[in-house]
């Protein structure tokens, strides 16, 4: 099993790095495209802001590769994000694998959101063997809206799309690294997809 | 819905937890490792690790602890305790630290919060504060472990700091800590219906009532203690429970 995890100037990546070695998975951090290619898995992860992530990728030709992956592709927080159609975090637009548009929340919230929220109406073996309705770690000030591609859904003050999937393309807005027992299956789940 | 969070702090010197300890059930209850991942396991929400020493003894904060924690704690950890500049953040977070808390350095040199801000972004800057109510019955701030007082107003500190990009205030009543006699409601409660981040309340906790009424009346978003978890006062688990029946969301 060789995984691959898309290294890019979005922090984050270190604790991903330590959740996957608590399952007993290493996991290469790389920008190389054959690596990323030939991997069986590839995690997308990021903490950062859309605009320059993009940036970052398009130099480096990697939203070129990304959309091109065969193999399950995860993208976490803000990689998830930057997997769908345009952010409005500066205008951005994304890769565009999921069609759906990315917002800042609104209102009299605080914001970013922290903390453990429930993931509801999940549809993705990437719940399998996960508690229903899991309270999964959030930490974000954007959301991506509700579609067709929304495999689980989480409430705060409006309904946003928690986890995506599209064919070979997963997508969660929480971080399964600092869920505790729910994110450590769901990481297990998508390594043996 | 988003639940409350209740988040045990662990006080380290020298790499080793410092308050009192009464456990059994592992190893060696003085590893902040072992004991963190203990907590976790229990189901507390978040933890944080406050090198107490470093500030007046300038010493900083033991990296290599760090990273042996966020090898072995599957949720998210706040470090503090004499972080004072830029690059010292940038090596704990580079250690797998969540988010940071600045506190007596911050104060002194409000800048400091914008720079993490900018670097690292708002979610992972702490703003903690050390606050005690005078006899005038305003919240002032203090600092250097309270020891040191300041003519701030809490509020206004606070408010500034938000400005200038804290992501999360961790507000510690000096007349309240080590009482268990219950949570500052009345600051508490000011700071997190001013304040647009949430507020995670310190000081006082000795009772399951005191936390309902820290969420209820305080308005806190989440709730630290330590000396009840240390010496089993109270467990996790049925302090989750107690809040649940109380109608206050918890995970669980």
């Amino acid at each position: 099993m060789k995984l691959a995890i898309v290294k890019y100037n979005a922090g984050n990546i270190q604790s991903v790095l330590y959740a996957l070695e608590r399952i007993g998975m290493e996991a290469a951090v790389t920008d190389d495209h054959a690596v990323l290619r030939s991997a069986d898995k590839v995690i997308f992860p990021g903490v950062g802001e859309a605009s320059s992530a993009m940036a970052y990728l398009r130099e480096r030709r990697l939203d070129i590769l990304l959309t091109q992956l065969k193999q399950p592709v995860l993208g976490i927080c803000l990689g998830m994000q930057l997997m769908c159609r345009h952010s409005e975090e500066n205008d951005t637009d994304c890769l565009g694998i999921f069609d759906t548009g990315v917002k800042r929340f609104s209102g009299n919230l605080k914001i970013p959101q922290i903390g453990w929220n429930k993931v509801l109406d999940t549809k993705s073996p990437l719940f399998d063997q996960v508690s229903a309705e899991p309270y999964c770690y959030f930490v974000h000030s954007y959301y991506a809206e509700l579609c067709e591609e929304t495999a689980g859904v989480t409430e705060y003050s409006i309904r946003f799309s928690s986890a995506l999937q599209k064919n070979n393309f997963y997508g969660v807005q929480f971080h399964p690294e600092k869920s505790a027992g729910a994110g450590e299956q769901l990481l297990k789940n998508f390594i043996s997809l | 819905m988003l639940t409350k969070r209740i988040i045990p702090c662990l006080d380290i010197k020298d790499g080793r937890t410092v308050k009192g300890i009464n456990f059994e059930n592992i190893r060696d209850a003085g590893d902040p490792v072992e004991l963190g991942a203990l907590y976790a396991g229990q189901g507390a929400d978040e933890l944080v690790f406050l090198d107490i020493t470093a500030t007046v003894e300038k010493r900083k904060t033991l990296s290599e602890l760090v990273n042996r924690i966020s090898h072995k704690i599957n949720i998210p950890f706040t470090v503090g305790g004499g972080i004072s500049s830029v690059e010292d953040v940038r090596v704990l977070l580079q250690n797998g630290a969540d988010k940071i808390s600045v506190n007596t350095a911050a104060y002194k040199n409000p800048q400091l919060i914008n720079e993490l801000a900018k670097q690292f972004g708002s979610q992972c800057v702490v703003l903690a504060i050390d606050t005690k109510q005078e006899a005038d019955g305003n919240w002032y701030v203090y600092l250097n472990g309270g020891r040191t007082k300041t003519d701030s107003l809490c509020t206004e500190w606070a408010r500034q700091a938000v400005d200038l990009g804290a992501g999360e205030i961790l507000l510690t009543s000096m007349n309240h800590d080590g009482t268990k006699q219950g949570f500052a409601l009345d600051i508490t409660s000011r700071l997190a219906m001013d304040l647009p981040v949430p507020v995670i309340a310190s000081g006082g906790g000795g009772t399951m009532e005191h936390f309902v009424d820290v969420f209820e009346q305080g308005k806190a978003d989440a709730a630290l203690a330590a000396s009840i978890f240390h010496f089993k006062e109270i467990g996790i688990p049925d302090l989750k429970e107690y809040l649940s029946a109380r109608g206050i969301v918890v995970r669980r």
